[in-house]
């Protein structure tokens, strides 16, 4: 059996990550300002207030002003980078993301932190599972999804460099570093984790790690299972999913979110009209019900062995 | 210059603004023309009297930025933007045609000199907010102009940004309220009532004018900026009368979206030299 993907030692909140990068983009080019509703603890900014306390925009708790305020700032030649709970800056300032970063295609960068239902027993007012499908109609718009630390210094990174709008969405739950070899960050490119030729599990963020135990775990009973790290959603690396289908005939998309219109709907929407093979869609239904946040993944099998069962239903699926 | 002749070319450029906004909306059989009539002194006043900038370079970083927040009123900016060079008077003919860059809102990816694209309420302020701040980070002298409508003032983002804008001092930052007191249905004050406007402004930080926002001089002193700048945003509360210049229209709610007949539009353009 070959190693799993997945180092077990070794637990990273990708926030941290975040940080120390906005901090050390920041020292090197002061264009660089932050802009926050409330939200310096939460996404752990405390050294950036200490070392840039003037680069560091707070509005307060008004969503709306702080995204508008961004634009504001990128008209002046400033390079925003918003950070905030993902489902108040995605929720509650959706048309100003609309009509003053997308539409107007201003310079801004869009961090929704804490994002998927990593308030667990907070509820779904608290839970960001509609952000995908809120921001993926929006024009000039990428939305990337970093998997661990790694990815998330390197997401941030290349945000910085891009010229035009980036959603990067980051969970607070640790997640472990992904192993695979001679990484390089290709924004708009599906990562392989792992080959395989029976079935495709086509991941992003903190569920990334549980579809490439459960293609480990799928290797012992003789299923290849090939795993993609689906970093980036817009744009769609649709030459990856094509690939996948037509080598391994069937997809099962795993993402922290509503099924409805993420990553699991651009699969299936590119699919349907390329590529017609089975698409199992996992993630939310909608609202779920008060637990933690691991009992929400038990709960809706979001498992290495629900990712699993899930993986060999669409093996079934497959046309003889 | 001098100061009258400088109100002189603002009023005659009001004029001419007005005029062809008015068979811009004819043209398209769509607008909003009673809001564009009660902005349009402002907006020339502004470009003929007030702002910096060069049509030439339109993102040139020291330029004074003009946000136009109550972005319904393409008659008034277009016309504006026209008169002060930023495109040719042609391009006004296209005026809400099928791929014009003159869309029915504006759009900054379509023309230049549009600073944000607006066209839902309550934007433009925390826009502007933002370019001041930028302003305020880099120690720039460019000001900050935002335009907004009264009735667009039920909208709370305007209140967020109102509240950090008084907070953060921002003294280049300058809005302008079109206050002819008339949303598209009825008057503000019978749908969701706006006074004493004033104090609300001076609660959140600011200091506030009230002019007559038809009255060139008047407007020109108020956005003048005093020497050694000013320590707070300036709220500049323009009453003004929806449909200001044509006869059938002042003051007329419905013609917040109206359209001209043909004798409607013969009867402005006798009444509007």
């Amino acid at each position: 059996m070959a190693a799993p993907a997945v180092k077990q030692d070794g637990l990273h909140d990708c926030r941290d990550a975040w940080a120390r990068t906005i901090e050390d983009l920041a020292a090197q080019d002061p264009r660089i300002v932050v802009v926050v509703n409330d939200s310096v603890g939460s996404s752990k900014l405390g050294g950036f207030q200490k070392k840039h306390a003037d680069r560091l925009i707070n509005v307060g708790i008004a969503e709306q002003n702080m995204v508008g305020v961004s634009a504001g700032l990128a008209n002046g030649g400033r390079i925003p980078f918003v950070s905030a709970a993902s489902c108040f800056l995605t929720g509650r300032a959706l048309e100003q993301v609309k009509a003053d970063v997308a539409y107007a295609n201003f310079n801004v960068k869009l961090v929704g932190q804490s994002s998927g239902v990593a308030y667990g027993e907070l509820g779904p007012t608290h839970h960001s599972i509609e952000d995908f499908a809120w921001l993926r109609p929006l024009n000039n718009i990428s939305i990337v999804v970093p998997a661990d630390a790694w990815e998330t210094a390197e997401a941030v990174k290349w945000a910085a460099s891009h010229e035009g709008p980036v959603y990067i969405r980051l969970s607070r739950m640790p997640v472990p570093d992904l192993e695979v070899a001679d990484r390089k960050f290709a924004h708009g490119k599906a990562e392989l984790v792992r080959d395989g030729s029976d079935v495709t599990l086509i991941a992003c963020g903190t569920m990334v790690h549980l579809a490439a135990k459960a293609a480990a775990d799928l290797e012992a009973e003789g299923i290849s299972a090939r795993v993609l790290n689906m970093g980036t959603i817009t744009p769609l690396d649709e030459a990856a999913i094509a690939s996948a289908a037509h080598e391994t005939g069937a997809i099962v998309t795993i993402e922290e979110a509503n099924i409805h219109g993420g990553l699991g709907g651009a699969v299936a929407e590119y699919t349907a009209s390329s590529e017609p093979v089975p698409v199992e869609r996992m993630g939310f239904p909608g609202f779920v019900p008060t637990g933690s946040v691991e009992w929400l993944f038990d709960h809706f099998g979001l498992t290495a062995e629900g990712i699993a069962r899930t993986a060999r239903k669409a093996i079934g699926r497959k046309r003889a | 210059m001098s100061t009258n002749d400088i109100a002189q070319t603002i009023r005659e450029k009001a004029l001419w603004m007005r005029r062809r906004a008015f068979t811009m909306v004819f043209d398209a059989r769509l607008g909003h023309p009673g809001g564009d009539f009660s902005a349009i002194d402002i907006i020339a006043t502004l470009y003929f009297g007030v702002m910096r900038y060069d049509p030439k370079k339109p993102e040139m970083a020291e330029r004074d930025r003009f946000i136009m927040s109550k972005g319904h009123a393409t008659g008034a900016l277009y016309t504006g933007l026209c008169a002060a060079g930023y495109f040719p008077e042609d391009w006004l003919n296209t005026y809400m045609q099928p791929q014009s860059k003159l869309n029915g809102h504006p759009n900054r990816n379509y023309l230049p000199g549009v600073e944000t694209n607006t066209g839902p309420l309550g934007h433009g302020v925390p826009v502007a907010l933002g370019i001041a701040i930028a302003g305020q980070l880099t120690n720039a002298d460019y000001r900050t102009f935002v335009l907004t409508g009264d009735g667009e003032l039920q909208e709370g983002s305007n209140w967020e940004a109102a509240m950090t804008a008084g907070n953060r001092k921002l003294g280049k930052l300058t809005l302008i309220v079109d206050r002819n007191r008339l949303q598209q249905g009825m008057g503000t004050e019978e749908t969701n009532g706006l006074d004493p406007l004033d104090d609300k402004f001076r609660a959140f930080g600011w200091d506030v004018e009230m002019v007559d926002g038809h009255d060139v001089d008047a407007l020109l002193t108020a956005l003048s900026e005093p020497a050694g700048g000013r320590t707070k945003p300036l709220c500049i509360i323009a009453n003004t009368i929806k449909g200001k210049g044509v006869s059938f229209m002042e003051n007329i709610a419905s013609w917040h979206h109206g359209v001209p007949n043909a004798e409607q539009h013969t009867t402005a353009l006798e009444e509007l030299i």
